[in-house]
């Protein structure tokens, strides 16, 4: 007889690399990558779906990590904030929320880099009304968001130029 | 040492935090682990007032994960928790045990620890512990006649704790000699720090050393070391607090709580790790609530709109017990009120009074968000009576720069309150300069008569940093040229490490690449005051300063490459008192009734900044908190006590949608005079004035002067007032 206490066999494919895991059917995505996988970069503020510091791309979407079961991800690629600069250099996401102090206690930090990473990747020229409303989907409490405003606009001039030079 | 003279302090220097946070490199409290750890859930009172009969823990128990279930027949001998702030008398049958024992006094009241193997099976368990209690009529305003505390138990203890009271100068004559009396009665609603890191924490007992750890701790590890040591039977030596990456404080963060002598108690009884991570409901209904006071104000003005006398009755709302601030933030408020201006006589009386909801504490600018709103409403009630400009009867009664420093003639957290220096009538000019104001008043009035409900507010305020007594600074150079600063100091995501390694490099002339900051652990420096009161920069600061100047004396003359050491101390017994105005332009949409904040500067004299990023960055976080107290955020109960708030779906913090860009105007004017670095401080600089000022423009934009009594102003508020119109 099956119980819902039962294991399951999961793969997670996260930042390039495969994790098989047995996990609750119940266990969320945030807390198999963050126990499981032992990436804890990824940061819960309510398990609500409400503040977005668990933000993670999931083929390629933002996704709240609380939100989706851990079953659910089986096989779909994951990005995290610790693969977001790989080993290299910091993304430039990374060295604009640094250079226009887009961060303070740094809870919230991995969610809002990875909801703006998803955007830049789908619309580099998102307007600045589009991009506001955006990241109005998470929340933080140190900032009062206008550096991160100004850290994401600066880091996709940066991506834009770097595009443009390659 | 280095190539030619670098400067460091007053620039905008990157910070040293960052690289790790952004990599996700962060160490939180929910990221630490340990070998063999339980988990533990706190099971909490359903009820908000009650009489505790039994908890029923046989079917938890029997939950295979489970290692223990406790009630507070495990916990008896552990006294209640003690208070570290304001420790007036006669407080201590009001201090909350760690988990209850014959009263329930809010929901979320812990009244039984369950510890796991899994943290799913915890929370699973926790639904099956069931408390028997006689629910009984919940108090849930301040302002209701004072009842018993505890009526069986406790028989003829009020449930008014305290009552504070500061006054000086004849108030008599003050009303005799009265052109006007203007009365007012204003409130401020329950809100909190929420930092977006709920509390965890995880115990260690490490039998060969003999030493209980406990990491997650923030802003007062060393004191707190203290307590849990005395409150388990151990020698402060042998307990260490240490701090990780902590998610933002704001007041809330790193108090002593019940979970946190939970989890070190269990750790030595059940001798395995144990580790505890609260969710956010748990978070909103268990950590420090704060503000919640009730202000009325009389006071007699000349005809100039000159404050000859104010008196003010306040009601504070303890919620349901005293916890570690004591009457801090009570005694903040009634020392605090008068703020920038003369008022030769003055005279208030805080009723402390327990209710049954979330047990209150500090929130960033305790006593003065609060203060602040019902002095400026004042204000701006005296020019209405007087048919007089407010910005200009601020200006008849702000204290003059050659009356500085100026003794308040009160004292708060045991010291006398001297304004030490400030130019309060300057800042004013420069506000009022920078806005281009009567252009912006034209402007606004121009807006109104084309049919648009905008409006201008400010508030004028007095803060206060740098809380003594003392803070210590140990640093070391090795052979190698690096520098390592061990502070008593805390982090609370503020960037203390690259303020205090910028003054470090300042003095050392080092690069500061080459600084490593330590703060936060009892195992590394045996005095530390921690974080709080925006007392770091001043104090903590003040120290790093002697002890790299004391390193250099040792250095002198010494061959390059020779390792050494030296302490530094700094003492203060006075604070220093940074100022500051906050003006916002607000346009009210009649048919949603929602206030939008279109324009919000924050005026502010630190005195000297160390880093001017950081300043800023400080200013426009707290003005955006202080918005959020101002127009969404609060803690609503029901007639029985029930939290209505407990989710962010309910307690709405700002997002970006909601905010406007905030403008700092910072100026170093009226340094401080009693520390050498003339640095005053900054974290509550940006909150303080915030629901001041946005009463004040919404006023002023529905064209009805005193129209908002209380934060926040919510729609459905705004909705009534627009209804008393007709």
């Amino acid at each position: 007889m099956t119980s819902p206490h039962d294991k399951l066999a999961v793969t997670l494919a996260v930042n390039g690399r495969d994790y098989r895991i047995a996990v609750e059917p119940r266990r969320s995505l945030a807390d198999a990558l963050r126990e499981d996988c032992g990436l804890t970069g990824t940061h819960l503020g309510c398990e609500h779906g409400y503040c977005g510091a668990c933000t993670v791309l999931v083929d390629g979407v933002p996704v709240r990590a609380c939100l989706m079961l851990a079953v659910q991800a089986h096989g779909r690629p994951i990005r995290t904030v610790e693969g977001l600069a790989g080993d290299g250099p910091l993304h430039p996401l990374q060295e604009a929320f640094r250079d226009e102090h887009g961060l303070q206690c740094g809870f919230c930090t991995p969610g809002f880099l990875m909801l703006a990473a998803g955007v830049l990747e789908r619309e580099p020229d998102i307007g600045d009304e589009a991009l506001r409303e955006i990241l109005s989907a998470n929340l933080c409490r140190c900032t009062g968001y206008q550096n991160i405003v100004k850290a994401v606009r600066a880091a996709a001039r940066r991506i834009k130029e770097a595009a443009g030079r390659g | 040492m280095a190539d030619g003279p670098t400067r460091y302090i007053g620039m905008p220097h990157k910070r040293l935090e960052d690289r790790t946070l952004l990599t996700g490199g962060g160490r939180f409290a929910a990221d630490l682990s340990a070998p063999g750890q339980l988990h533990m859930r706190v099971v909490r009172s359903p009820v908000a007032f009650g009489r505790l009969r039994s908890v029923d823990v046989r079917e938890a128990r029997r939950l295979p994960g489970v290692v223990a279930v406790w009630t507070f027949a495990d916990v008896e001998r552990i006294p209640p928790i003690q208070i570290r702030l304001t420790k007036i008398g006669g407080l201590e049958p009001y201090q909350q045990t760690v988990l209850a024992r014959d009263y329930v006094r809010y929901v979320g009241d812990p009244v039984a620890a369950v510890f796991a193997e899994d943290p799913y099976v915890a929370e699973d368990a926790a639904e099956l512990v069931f408390p028997e209690i006689e629910e009984l009529p919940a108090c849930i305003s301040a302002t209701e006649p004072p009842r018993e505390f505890m009526p069986e138990t406790l028989p003829g203890v009020s449930s008014e704790a305290a009552c504070v009271t500061k006054a000086y100068g004849d108030l008599d004559a003050a009303f005799a000699a009265a052109h006007e009396v203007v009365e007012l009665e204003v409130a401020v609603g329950r809100h909190t720090g929420v930092p977006l890191e709920t509390r965890g924490a995880l115990a260690e007992f490490d039998p060969a050393k003999g030493t209980l750890t406990m990491r997650g701790a923030a802003k007062v590890p060393h004191y707190n070391r203290g307590q849990v040591a005395r409150m388990l039977d151990m020698p402060d030596e042998m307990v260490h607090l240490i701090q990780g990456h902590v998610g933002g404080g704001f007041g809330v963060r790193g108090e002593l709580y019940p979970e946190d002598v939970l989890v070190c108690h269990a750790a030595l009884r059940l001798k395995r790790p144990v580790k505890w991570v609260e969710d956010r409901q748990e978070h909103l209904m268990a950590a420090n609530h704060s503000r919640d006071q009730s202000y009325r104000l009389r006071a007699a003005v000349d005809a100039r709109g000159f404050i000859l006398g104010l008196q003010a009755e306040v009601f504070s709302d303890q919620g349901g017990y005293v916890r570690t601030h004591g009457v801090t933030v009570p005694d903040l408020s009634a020392a605090m009120l008068p703020g920038p201006y003369l008022v030769p006589a003055y005279r208030a009386d805080v009723h402390v009074r327990l209710t049954n909801k979330t047990p209150a504490g500090t929130y960033r600018a305790p006593g003065r968000y609060e203060s602040t709103f019902a002095r400026e409403r004042l204000l701006d009630a005296i020019a209405h009576a007087l048919g007089r400009d407010p910005v200009e009867v601020r200006r008849v009664n702000l204290i003059p720069r050659d009356r500085m420093p100026f003794d308040r003639g009160v004292d708060t957290l045991g010291t006398r309150v001297v304004y030490d220096s400030g130019d309060y009538a300057l800042l004013l000019d420069k506000l009022l300069a920078y806005l281009d104001y009567d252009r912006l008043k034209q402007a606004l009035a121009a807006r109104r008569a084309a049919g648009e409900h905008v409006g201008f507010g400010l508030g004028y305020f007095v803060e206060k940093s740098g809380l003594g007594p003392a803070d210590k600074a140990v640093i070391s150079i090795d052979a190698e040229g690096m520098v390592e600063v061990v502070t008593g100091a805390a982090s609370i995501g503020q960037g203390i490490e690259t303020a205090m390694a910028q003054i470090c490099a300042e003095v050392l002339e080092v690069p500061i690449e080459r600084i490593r900051v330590v703060h936060g652990r009892t195992d590394r420096i045996d005095y530390g005051m921690g974080a709080f009161a925006s007392r770091v920069t001043v104090m903590t600061g003040c120290a790093v300063k002697a002890a790299a100047e004391a390193l250099l004396e040792k250095l002198a003359g010494a061959q390059v490459g020779t390792p050494a050491s030296a302490e530094g101390w700094f003492r203060a017994d006075h604070m220093t008192y940074p100022y500051g105005i906050h003006a916002a332009v607000v346009r009210v949409d009649p048919g949603t009734c929602a206030v939008h904040v279109e324009r919000f500067v924050v005026a502010y004299d630190i005195g000297r900044a160390v880093n001017p990023m950081l300043v800023e960055g400080q200013i426009v976080g707290g003005a955006v908190q202080g918005i959020g107290g101002a127009l969404f955020e609060e803690f609503v109960y029901d007639a029985n006590g029930q939290p209505l708030v407990t989710t962010f779906g309910d307690y709405l913090m700002p997002t970006l949608a909601e905010v406007p860009p905030v403008e700092a105007l910072v100026t170093e004017d009226a340094p401080a005079t009693q520390n050498p670095l003339g640095v005053k401080g900054a974290g509550e600089a940006g909150i303080n004035g915030a629901g001041a000022a946005i009463a004040a423009a919404v006023d002023d934009a529905l064209g009805r002067p005193g129209a908002v009594t209380r934060l926040p102003v919510t729609p459905i508020r705004l909705h009534r007032l627009l209804g008393e119109r007709d």
